[in-house]
């Protein structure tokens, strides 16, 4: 993916400081539409520090956010969300006691007019939720069925597909694949190929490198609030990456007497 | 998207077909649904002679039942929120008081005794969630200083003012008052002296009110009640703002991340309970025709225990007023009907506690099944 297009969002010398701790320290980025983007960096590298200033969270300190070419300055998580900037969180994407339908609909709820009251029209949030659900692969039992019933990879999935249908045109992931098994992060990685397709920008934050190498475009790699500098797919291999992330040297000293195991 | 494409994905082996009896019943009310079941037939056996299942007997189940659903309703909308309101009791009767103080000793008509009391206690409500949302609190913490504080005036203002702890009079100055028959007052009237005339309830054979039926219609504290059920019920399955209520409960932060408005939920819920508790308070004033400082004691708990006999979960996100309202009949019949079948009041507290013990047992157990915790 290479910029013949214009970028969806330019971050540019981005800082944050948390009173005399500097979190960000001038972090620049370029996010085209139909990339997915993966950022990568061990913990504590301001990974979730540079994703909450783009979705509105934190202001930053200093820098620019330009948005389709436009300086944005967003005051809190609804102005990026109405821009079309969706951020689905690790585990705070769903709420496990209620059902498909509700949490699908949850903020953007339907309505219909019955005697001048307007009442949630569980008729359209049913069969949206159901069909968006069958298109991302998902059997549910019915729309009603609680979240909790549903795996991790499964909820993530559904915090996508929500994400998707109410016109997000970029898409943060906050380390979706983290908590999961095999089989269930396959899923998650196949339904990020899935949006990515549909020329929707993917921010994918991850620290696992072969998640990354799945489904990812371009890799920035994030070091105590600095880039790392950012990789063309093909230009780098899964040692490198390993290698920024944890900041060279010592992982190298740790993975000789793990026997390549990291 | 053609039949067979979906067929890959159209089952899963792991996922074990439901009957429709079984998904019928697998509900939130039904903990409810089954205690109430359990508690008619057990009067139904043990004191159908004594009066309970006459009209008098139905009468007097049924607005002890009410009394506890309107306070039930407000509790159970705010437990769904996420929050708890614990001064419910004691503003039952620190509103019953205003009333008292405002039409009696200050004179003002009782129309407006009465709405000023709404606003001063909504108000309350909404001061104690505004409270719990500032400061981060637990609930529980912030109205249990309100439990004492209103309690606190509603003893101090009668004893400083009239020198005595119960004000009465109300019935009298609430005479031919527009607002008061709304909360005191019984409907139907014709049609139960219908129902008498034509012998198909019992009439008052001697004295004053010879002729007239012995059930004269029916009090507007159960209307309030089924109102107050409905509109709960609607409110919380049918709306947008019903959806609000369980995401605010369900998980504060995950639903502040897609732009509910958490905080004006659980308020303007913290003022739905004031609302309730102060209905209760008006329609128990215009009934005994006197506020006493000692009203509405205990009430917040016995609120909670309907609204989790319904099914509603203590940490929020959880809950059917359906249930709840169920649960408050529960409550009603059991603490009446103990004493139409001759046993023991001080039972009453024994077998509510066995019953809030199994109602909670069957209703984890239910929810576990439809929500999937473990």
């Amino acid at each position: 993916m290479t910029s013949t297009h214009a970028p969806i969002i330019e971050m540019r010398d981005i800082e944050k400081h948390f009173g005399s701790v500097i979190a960000l320290a001038g972090v620049s980025l370029d996010i085209y539409p139909g990339e997915c983007h993966c950022l990568l960096g061990d913990n504590g590298a301001g990974k979730s520090t540079f994703i909450k200033t783009m979705s509105g969270v934190h202001k930053p300190t200093k820098g620019e956010i330009r948005f389709e070419g436009q300086p944005m300055h967003f005051e809190d998580p609804r102005d990026a969300i109405s821009a079309g900037i969706a951020t689905v969180y690790q585990d705070l994407a769903m709420i496990p006691l209620m059902s498909v339908s509700r949490n699908f609909f949850m903020g953007n709820e339907p309505v219909k007019r019955r005697l001048g009251l307007s009442f949630f029209d569980h008729d359209h949030a049913n069969s949206v939720t159901m069909s968006e659900m069958r298109k991302m692969g998902i059997n549910l039992r019915g729309p009603d069925q609680a979240v909790g019933t549903l795996s991790g990879g499964e909820r993530q999935t559904v915090a996508i597909a929500r994400a998707v249908h109410f016109g997000a045109k970029v898409l943060i992931l906050d380390e979706p694949t983290s908590a999961l098994g095999v089989r269930q992060t396959a899923n998650v990685l196949a339904t990020i190929d899935k949006v990515r397709k549909a020329d929707i920008a993917v921010v994918f934050i991850t620290h696992n490198v072969r998640h990354a190498l799945a489904v990812g475009d371009r890799f920035t790699v994030l070091n105590r609030g600095k880039t790392l500098g950012t990789a063309q797919r093909g230009q780098i291999t899964p040692d490198e990456l390993q290698d920024m992330m944890a900041g060279g040297q010592e992982l190298v000293e740790l993975e000789g007497s793990l026997g390549g195991t990291v | 998207m053609s039949e067979t494409a979906q067929s890959p994905i159209a089952s899963d082996e792991r996922i074990k077909e439901m009957s429709g009896f079984r998904k019928a019943l697998i509900r939130p009310e039904l903990g409810g649904i089954c205690g109430t079941i359990i508690v008619f037939v057990f009067f139904l056996l043990t004191a159908f002679d004594s009066g309970m299942f006459n009209p008098q007997g139905i009468m007097n189940w049924s607005v002890v039942s009410a009394q506890f659903m309107i306070i039930a309703v407000g509790a159970c909308l705010l437990m769904i929120a996420g929050e708890f309101d614990l001064s419910v009791g004691s503003m039952i009767g620190f509103a019953g008081m205003m009333i008292a103080i405002f039409s009696v000793t200050l004179d003002w008509p009782v129309w407006l005794a009465i709405i000023t009391t709404f606003i001063i206690c909504i108000s309350i409500g909404a001061l104690n969630g505004f409270i719990v949302i500032r400061t981060g609190l637990p609930s529980f913490i912030v109205t249990l200083a309100f439990l004492f504080i209103l309690r606190g005036f509603t003893i101090y203002l009668p004893q400083t003012i009239e020198r005595k702890t119960i004000i009465g009079g109300i019935a009298d100055v609430a005479q031919g008052d527009w607002l008061a028959p709304i909360f005191g007052g019984t409907i139907l009237k014709g049609f139960f002296q219908w129902l008498g005339d034509n012998g198909l309830i019992e009439t008052f054979e001697r004295g004053t009110r010879a002729g007239q039926p012995v059930v004269d219609g029916i009090p507007m504290l159960i209307v309030w009640a089924l109102l107050l059920v409905v509109f709960g019920h609607i409110l919380l399955t049918r709306t947008k703002f019903g959806n609000w209520i369980f995401a605010a409960g369900g998980d504060a932060q995950a639903a502040r991340y897609v732009g509910v408005p958490v905080n004006r939920v659980k308020i303007l819920m913290f003022m739905f309970t004031a609302f309730c508790a102060c209905v209760f308070a008006t329609a128990q004033v215009m009934e005994f025709g006197s506020a006493g400082a000692d009203r509405g004691l205990l009430k917040e708990f016995e609120a909670i225990i309907a609204v989790v006999i319904g099914g509603a979960l203590l940490t929020g996100g959880y809950g059917s007023v359906i249930g709840a309202a169920l649960g408050a009949l529960i409550f009603g019949v059991v603490q009446q009907g103990l004493f139409f079948a001759g046993v023991e009041s001080s039972l009453f507290r024994v077998f509510l506690g066995v019953l809030l013990l199994l109602a909670v047992i069957l209703n984890t157990y239910i929810r576990r099944m439809i929500t999937g915790e473990r």
